[in-house]
């Protein structure tokens, strides 16, 4: 036996894997500290104002009452104009790039796709201020209200003010596309050669392929990709910041200020104490519970696709 | 026994001088083939040595992808099939492909007959149900799906899918039916009917198989093509393929010296 073995490595090899569990345990550490803290926070807003805080559109600073209907209304509202927009866009983008484009194009756009999900949310919400916000005041709304005469409608109704829930919707879309559009391009691929091959051979055109075939076949790969964008609209705060209007309440109009959860939080921290914190806190813990639903949901949902693609067909 | 000089049938498809290339990688040599019309050919071979590659260029799938490229003349109803002018989608109807695997779409078992009919013709409901029923059957499935029309493709068996997709094949009224390796990915039983429908098939349509298998091209085709590194070495008619092959690469590969 050569003496000089050294045993030490043993020891070294437990403290090691000690140290990746403690690590690694830090992230649900983290995830229930969270959500305890918050909770910890919101009760003197829960025992105020109990369920009614859900369903009151009360922001009333000086009085201290406060409601979550706006900003929860503001959020859904918001959150639901970016998704009708960015997920046709992305269906027809991905589809583009799979089906259709040469592959050293689809190469280019796919790379400039993952660039564009980069680029922070700050620079969205400048482009939507600076850029957007004219456009929607001076042409876009304009346009929909007093040419197509839609102002008469409640959706429509009210003054152009360039802000609102339609430009935050719209920020929004752009803001979210990439990541939708990224994993419907994942999807579309997952459909196998051979299927497709046989769908061009009983006389498909491309079109066909795409819409009837390939949309059938990766349906649940993108509701899963709906729910990661879902997830990202939700909670998103510097995009929506400078378009949404930032006015508490809920308006039926979608040229109206409004505010989001996200929204509603960044602009108030600064200046709140007492039951007025308390109300953000609980603000936040609604929109960590929701978020928090949607992504798991995401996962389960695209955990059971990935399965379910990778054995039979 | 048929002479070699006997008077063979009209020819369907004929193929001249085809080449073909993945690339800068040519994978066929100067093809001339005859496909008889109404009878069964098997084009048999070793792996790689283009019997798919020759197929694909029947129907022109190969153009899905973009590095590969096929070159010279295979003439159909008076026509280059390889021309730019020729209406993919109508060529794709006239001659139909099954595939290795069975390839059902994610829809129901009537859906996926019913969808090729639809892509060709303007039909009403009952005149789909009609032609489903009639295609069905004729692909010797209808007994086995009358009763579950309405479940996914996919629910079938190996062997039930595969002729679901010949049912769906010849739904549109094709006049040939290429299939490469259809029974590779089903068990035996499956393969038999595959293997009858086919004898039941060819009164109907011309058929060209590319099989793996020698015992089935020698029961199922009428004629056989032995393709060896991308040149066609020997064609005949089936029975002298098998028994007096003139070609030596043919004889050992019947008799199982390579492959």
């Amino acid at each position: 036996m050569t003496p000089n073995i050294d045993y030490s490595r043993n020891s070294a090899e437990i403290v090691f894997e000690r140290l990746t569990k403690v690590c690694a345990f830090m992230i649900i550490l983290l995830m229930a500290g969270f959500f305890v803290q918050l909770f910890w926070y919101s009760l003197p807003s829960l025992k105020a104002f109990g369920v009614r805080f859900l369903f009151s559109s009360a922001w009333d600073p000086v009085r201290n009452l406060y409601g979550a209907a706006g900003a929860v209304y503001g959020t859904l509202v918001t959150t639901l104009i970016a998704l009708i927009i960015a997920v046709p866009l992305s269906f027809i983008i991905a589809l583009f790039l799979v089906e259709l484009a040469p592959p050293w194009l689809g190469t280019i756009m796919s790379q400039a796709l993952d660039l564009l999900a980069a680029i922070p949310s700050i620079i969205y919400g400048m482009w939507g201020l600076f850029v957007l916000i004219p456009i929607m005041q001076d042409h876009v709304q304009p346009f929909i209200g007093t040419t197509l005469g839609l102002k008469r409608l409640p959706l429509f109704g009210g003054e152009p003010g360039g802000s609102g829930y339609l430009t935050g919707g719209l920020v929004l879309a752009l803001m979210v596309l990439p990541f939708i559009c990224a994993v419907m391009r994942d999807v579309f691929k997952m459909v196998p050669r051979v299927v497709k091959e046989a769908a061009y051979g009983i006389g498909c055109t491309t079109t066909e392929v795409a819409c009837r075939i390939t949309l059938r076949y990766g349906l649940q790969g993108m509701l899963g990709a709906v729910f990661l964008g879902l997830g990202r609209a939700v909670g998103e705060t510097m995009a929506l910041l400078y378009v949404i209007g930032n006015a508490p309440g809920v308006s039926a109009s979608l040229f109206a200020p409004g505010t989001t959860i996200a929204a509603t939080l960044a602009n108030n921290f600064a200046e709140a104490d007492g039951l007025f914190k308390s109300s953000l806190f609980e603000l936040g813990l609604i929109l960590l519970c929701i978020t928090f639903i949607i992504q798991v949901a995401a996962q389960l949902w695209l955990n059971r696709v990935r399965k379910k693609s990778g054995g039979g067909l | 026994m048929k002479q070699e000089n006997q008077s063979r049938p009209p020819v369907k498809l004929s193929v001249r001088n085809l080449n073909f290339f993945y690339g800068d990688h040519q994978a066929l040599f100067n093809n001339d083939l005859e496909i008889y019309e109404k009878k069964v050919t098997a084009v048999i071979g070793p792996s790689g040595c283009g019997k798919s590659t020759h197929l694909r260029t029947y129907n022109r799938i190969f153009e899905l992808y973009r590095e590969q490229r096929a070159v010279g003349v295979i003439s159909y109803n008076g026509q280059n099939l390889l021309d730019r002018s020729v209406d993919l989608l109508e060529l794709r109807r006239r001659i139909g492909m099954i595939f290795q695997k069975p390839t059902p779409f994610p829809m129901s078992v009537f859906e996926n007959v019913a969808y090729s009919l639809r892509l060709h013709y303007r039909l009403g409901r009952n005149d789909v149900a009609a032609r489903v029923e009639k295609a069905l059957r004729q692909a010797a499935l209808w007994d086995e799906v009358k009763d579950k029309l309405h479940q996914p493709g996919t629910s079938l068996s190996g062997g039930q899918q595969q002729r679901l997709c010949i049912a769906r094949a010849i739904a549109v009224e094709p006049e040939i039916l290429l299939m490469d390796e259809p029974t590779s990915a089903i068990d035996p039983i499956g393969t038999l009917k595959v293997e009858n429908l086919i004898e039941e098939l060819k009164k109907d349509y011309t058929i060209v198989i590319v099989t793996h298998n020698m015992q089935q091209a020698a029961r199922v085709s009428d004629y056989t093509a032995f393709f060896y590194k991308g040149y066609i070495v020997e064609f005949g008619e089936t029975e002298m393929i098998f028994t007096r092959p003139q070609n030596k690469k043919t004889e050992e590969y019947i008799t199982g010296r390579f492959g």
